[in-house]
């Protein structure tokens, strides 16, 4: 699962790494994927919740090489 | 014991709505507490005059906290805090069953003073299991599980939704944290040993309650002392647990009316709150308790919004992350799968206003939109 676009939001307290996914979503097209790589432990839990009221649809997480979360995210809408 | 009154406003003109963490003390608390000092002060185990004073005064408080929670007097024990209640009663429970096993089961959105004894409780070679919750964040029963204990809440003290505790009471031997609950709504039935906390209710703080159900299988799981109570740890604090059972008489005289009253204040709350845009409310709408709620503002950073409504005179709490000493996010929210930033629980005193309340909900919606909009969203 290739993202198009690559958020690093290393050292971002939440809800900024949610924030700056919000920000970002535009500069993918319906249907790509937008990655956010977060070392906060709220993300984990709010990446899913934002997915879930911003009607898009989480795809799942995955572990970068220093060992950080990377969220995946399709837009749908 | 039951007397009525208002509390003194500590600080007139600011609004404190922050009760499920503690609660003001109740006048009745105060009606008691001045003479409980002065006559309850000797070791109620002693066989002169005082100390038979004391004596009188500690089983007064028993019966009467007996009587209000509807067990019985020798079921109740006064400990030094609703955390050391909850530990006694979920490790007794196992050190009671020790012999059948060492599995303790328990919710995922119990309180931190459960999941510490859970984890005490594997660190020493037991196990430990939590269920998950629904989105209401009620339980979701694991028939297949094992258990040797059960501990469950009666209901969330982040949330406040209601446990199907009975369900689970032929499962095992059933530990129920009432801290959140107790004065609030009856218990329910089927709990083996139950723990609840004077300070959530209007009593003073460092008084806990340990109930064991008469012929319960329960062993202290700490050294123990040797106080009359088999249960207790040091000398009772005879005042507090006299001022506490008073307030707690007087919360279960008027629960019908207060618990009403703070149903129809939360509901225009959680009504309100939900019409501003991209917040969600959590929790389960009516099977809940009568005086909290919670729910968390998309992009709102939840210390930024804590201090805000205190700077305008609002006191309430949160459950994200950076408002938590742990900087960790509730874990109550997260087991919820709900959004955990941005997020403020309310929760109302006996004596809250229409008019605070309705204060609070003009002033929120222009406080999101603000600190939104310095998000830059």
């Amino acid at each position: 699962m290739d993202a198009v676009v690559e958020l690093d939001c290393r050292g971002m307290l939440c809800p900024r790494p949610i924030i700056e996914l919000a920000k970002n979503l535009h500069r993918v097209e319906v249907g790509e994927v937008i990655s956010v790589a977060a070392d906060d432990a709220a993300a984990a839990s709010d990446v899913v919740a934002w997915c879930r009221m911003r009607q898009q649809e989480y795809l799942g997480v995955e572990n970068a090489e220093d060992g950080v979360h990377v969220y995946l995210v399709r837009r749908l809408s | 014991m039951t007397t009525r009154g208002r509390t003194p406003d500590p600080t007139p003109g600011y609004t404190y709505l922050d009760t499920a963490s503690s609660e003001p003390l109740h006048p009745a608390a105060r009606a008691v507490i001045e003479q409980a000092l002065e006559h309850g002060y000797a070791d109620p185990r002693r066989l002169h005059g005082p100390a038979r004073n004391a004596r009188i005064l500690l089983d007064n408080a028993r019966e009467a906290t007996a009587e209000a929670l509807g067990v019985r007097a020798d079921e109740v024990t006064f400990t030094p805090s609703g955390t050391h209640a909850v530990h006694l009663g979920v490790l007794g429970l196992l050190a009671g069953s020790a012999r059948a096993g060492s599995h303790l089961v328990a919710s995922a959105v119990e309180h931190a003073s459960v999941m510490h004894a859970g984890e005490w409780h594997a660190a020493r070679g037991g196990s430990f299991t939590t269920m998950p919750v629904d989105p209401l964040g009620r339980v979701v029963d694991q028939p297949a599980l094992k258990a040797t204990v059960v501990a469950l809440q009666a209901a969330n003290h982040e949330v406040g939704t209601v446990q199907p505790v009975a369900a689970f009471a032929e499962r095992a031997p059933l530990f129920l944290d009432a801290c959140a609950s107790a004065g609030r709504l009856a218990l329910p039935e089927g709990w083996a040993a139950a723990a609840a906390s004077a300070h959530k209710w209007g009593g003073p703080a460092g008084i806990g309650l340990l109930l064991v159900r008469k012929g319960v299988r329960w062993r202290n799981p700490f050294p123990g002392d040797d106080r009359v109570d088999e249960r207790a740890t040091g000398m009772e604090n005879v005042p507090g647990a006299l001022a506490a059972a008073a307030a707690l008489q007087a919360v279960v005289a008027e629960r019908d009316e207060v618990g009403a009253r703070q149903r129809a204040l939360i509901d225009r709350v959680r009504s309100a709150v939900s019409a501003i845009a991209d917040t969600e409310v959590v929790g389960d709408p009516v099977d809940r308790l009568p005086h909290l709620v919670t729910f968390s503002f998309l992009y709102v950073d939840g210390e930024a919004i804590v201090t805000e409504l205190d700077r305008r005179g609002f006191g309430v709490a949160s459950g994200s992350a950076c408002t938590a000493s742990t900087l960790q996010p509730s874990h109550v929210l997260a087991a919820m799968g709900a959004l955990t930033h941005g997020n403020l629980r309310i929760s109302l005193t006996r004596e809250t206003t229409e008019a605070e309340v309705d204060a609070l909900l003009a002033v929120l919606p222009g406080i999101v939109a603000e600190l939104r909009a310095e998000a830059g969203l």
